[in-house]
């Protein structure tokens, strides 16, 4: 996995809550069998003016003026600016792979969905939950401000703003040390192999109906 | 010893190792397969050279990319005339194969929406951990199992290790008490739930549902609640076992017989929340308020009952919930303020893995049975959840009912829930949808979902409107 240590960018913000999956990389996308390559398909439907497909030349594609990302002050954002409930709706691992794809490093929001939430972790992107009034003033400041841009610390547990003012976030302990060190979920798993054959072992004495799964 | 929670129960009897931070380790009891989030985590163990660690725990079917007109299921994987879909099917085959993974693929009559199939086989049981890479996967709660969705890296890990990294959810307790009104379906209960709480309510809980509203519930029924716990924001949502559970599976191919069946039950009987058991939060529902819901918006939690209103937005005071109506109005090309009733429909669907299965079925037939879908609806289609599924309604004969109601009697798989076949709901077109999600673009580009039960859906087709299904 990427590792993260300081990351600084523009921010790109979306004044928009509950945005769902389907919202971040619409199904068709999904269709794909590798985990690159979804980043110009982001917010596919808002993004363009047209239904874009899994073939299609997205540089030849018409975009949609209003949609925020398209205008030219937050081109090349690299922090994600959100509101409540960011991410909701399905399961697909596509939806981080598509921003971590177009550029994102972090995103800031009020709150997460509980699976969004956890599938960024497992490809380097960072979620930041932040209080509704500090997320507020960040859209006030990031949209009045051409360039504005954040320096997202981890190892500080800081977000820094242009002004030098900082921010200070909460962060699951595990879970920034594998950030931190780019370490791979499943290698620290199977170091704790012998303890899963043990509990496999006694688990399948008790409980022997769960392992009956054949033809 | 202290009172337990069902959630408890089952998470602690699943526990391998536990760091200091709470950050756990969770034997995986089973783990189910679909084509769609599983091609990168194989990948993912071929690069490593690794090998499941209980290929046996594991069960595949390919759903959401499966063609369901008879035509095309007649050619097999060669009917899929989707290229990129195609490969997908393909793709999930080859990696079964090469991995010694049991899979229902297309041709197989047991083949379905993966969470149909897996309680259809008896391959979900009440007290195990369940998981796959799809977030309907809270639905075999009803079995009173553990069961969340998750993302592609953790479907590699648990193919890996057949475990998952995970912290604790807090408990949260939705009861819903008395008697449901008739017509009135799990469904509208689920509705009525997200409605109260919010999508976002249950975030960072486990839900268990409870009280005699639920426990009077079918299995099917109770499916169909868990399944949208999810849409609520929790992950899992659970049911107590209780004697209609253990009926339920008795006799299915993958569930224990002769002894082993006496012990099972007798360990899944255990499986209840303790008197006295703490639950972090607790909400509670009269079944008897609760009517027909329809959703009216791009969120599940954008939902009124059939006689209700649209929200108009300038009655609403916070600017972030104006802004959301607003949006929502705009994508769905309604009024705030009119009336449910007077929204113009173009589609029913009647499917997914919330409302597929034969009781569904049942429900919708019996509404239509005799009758024709109004001539303004463009296209009205049944998708049964299984091949079995499929063949148990034929044998009733509700194929014929729905034929000569004129609507489409199809083959099993995701279809419109959200079209990443060839079933994709047309632009500006509202559809009357019993699926989870109304989603902007969720059952096609452009397309505007309301969600409803099974029988909600039928007496739409047949009225070309939302009608109240309890005045029929």
């Amino acid at each position: 996995m990427k590792k993260f240590s300081t990351e600084k960018g523009v921010v790109l913000p979306l004044n928009r809550a509950n945005v769902d999956t389907d919202f971040i990389i619409p199904k068709q996308f999904l269709k794909s069998i590798k985990r690159t390559g979804f980043g110009p398909n982001l917010f596919d439907e808002h993004r363009y003016l047209d239904k874009g497909e899994p073939d299609s030349d997205n540089s030849a594609r018409p975009l949609n003026k209003e949609f925020v990302m398209n205008q030219p002050r937050y081109a090349g954002a690299r922090v994600l600016l959100a509101r409540e409930n960011f991410g909701c709706g399905s399961s697909r691992e596509h939806a981080p792979w598509a921003l971590d794809d177009y550029g994102f490093r972090a995103i800031l929001a009020p709150s997460f969905a509980d699976i969004f939430f956890n599938n960024c972790f497992k490809n380097g992107l960072l979620p930041i939950v932040l209080d509704k009034e500090v997320i507020d003033g960040l859209f006030a400041e990031v949209e009045a401000t051409e360039g504005y841009q954040l320096e997202i610390d981890l190892d500080a547990q800081l977000v820094r703003k242009p002004t030098g003012e900082e921010v200070p976030f909460e962060v699951d302990q595990f879970r920034k040390h594998c950030l931190l060190n780019g370490l791979d979920d499943i290698g620290l798993t199977l170091e704790d192999s012998a303890a899963i054959t043990a509990f496999e072992t006694t688990w399948r004495t008790k409980s022997p109906w769960y392992f009956t799964l054949s033809n | 010893m202290s009172s337990k929670t069902l959630y408890d129960k089952i998470w602690d009897a699943h526990l391998v190792t536990q760091r200091d931070d709470g950050t756990a380790l969770i034997y995986i009891d089973r783990h189910l397969i679909h084509e769609v989030t599983s091609p990168q985590a194989f990948e993912g163990l071929r690069l490593a050279g690794r090998k499941p660690w209980r290929a046996d725990a594991n069960f595949a079917t390919p759903d959401h990319n499966i063609p369901t007109t008879a035509a095309e299921r007649r050619a097999g994987i060669d009917g899929i005339l989707d290229p990129i879909s195609k490969i997908q099917v393909t793709t999930l085959d080859d990696n079964c194969k090469e991995f010694g993974i049991l899979e229902m693929n297309m041709d197989d009559i047991r083949q379905g929406i993966v969470h149909v199939v897996g309680p259809e086989q008896g391959a979900t049981l009440p007290g195990m951990t369940i998981v796959c890479g799809d977030s309907h996967t809270s639905t075999h709660g009803a079995l009173g199992a553990l069961a969340h969705g998750i993302g592609t890296s953790e479907v590699e890990h648990v193919l890996a290790t057949q475990c998952l990294m995970a912290k604790k959810a807090k408990n949260m307790l939705v009861r819903v008490d008395g008697e449901l009104p008739k017509g009135v379906t799990a469904k509208d209960i689920v509705l009525a739930i997200i409605g109260k709480i919010g999508t976002a309510g249950g975030t960072g809980y486990t839900i268990e549902f409870g009280g005699d509203a639920i426990m009077a519930l079918s299995i099917e029924g109770r499916m169909t609640v868990c399944n949208m716990a999810i849409e609520a924001g929790a992950r899992a949502g659970l049911i107590a076992v209780d004697q209609s559970t253990i009926d339920y599976i008795k006799g299915r191919p993958f569930a224990p017989k002769g002894e082993l069946w006496d012990q099972a039950v007798e360990a899944w009987l255990g499986l209840h929340s303790d008197k006295g058991a703490s639950f972090d939060k607790v909400v509670e529902l009269n079944a008897a308020e609760i009517e027909p819901q329809v959703t009216w918006g791009t969120s599940p939690e954008m939902v009124v009952s059939v006689n209700g209103s649209i929200p108009d937005p300038a009655q609403e005071q916070d600017p972030s919930r104006r802004e959301s109506i607003l949006q929502a109005l705009k994508y769905m090309g309604l009024t705030g303020g009119s009336a449910i009733k007077d929204i113009k429909l173009d589609t029913i669907f009647i499917g997914s893995c919330t409302n597929s299965r034969i009781e569904d079925l049942r429900a919708a037939a019996k509404v239509v049975e005799g009758k024709k879908v109004a001539e303004t609806i463009e296209l009205a289609m049944v998708v049964p959840g299984s091949g079995l599924v499929k063949k148990q309604a034929e044998e009733e004969g509700l194929d014929k009912i729905f034929i000569d109601a004129g609507l489409e009697w199809r083959e099993p798989g995701c279809s419109m829930c959200l079209a990443m076949n060839a079933d994709q709901l047309g632009d500006g077109k509202h559809c009357a949808s019993t699926s989870n999600r109304n989603f902007e673009g969720r059952q096609g580009f452009g397309g505007r979902t309301h969600l409803v039960s099974p029988a909600m859906a039928a007496a739409a087709a047949i009225h070309g409107h939302f009608v109240d299904v309890r005045e029929l």
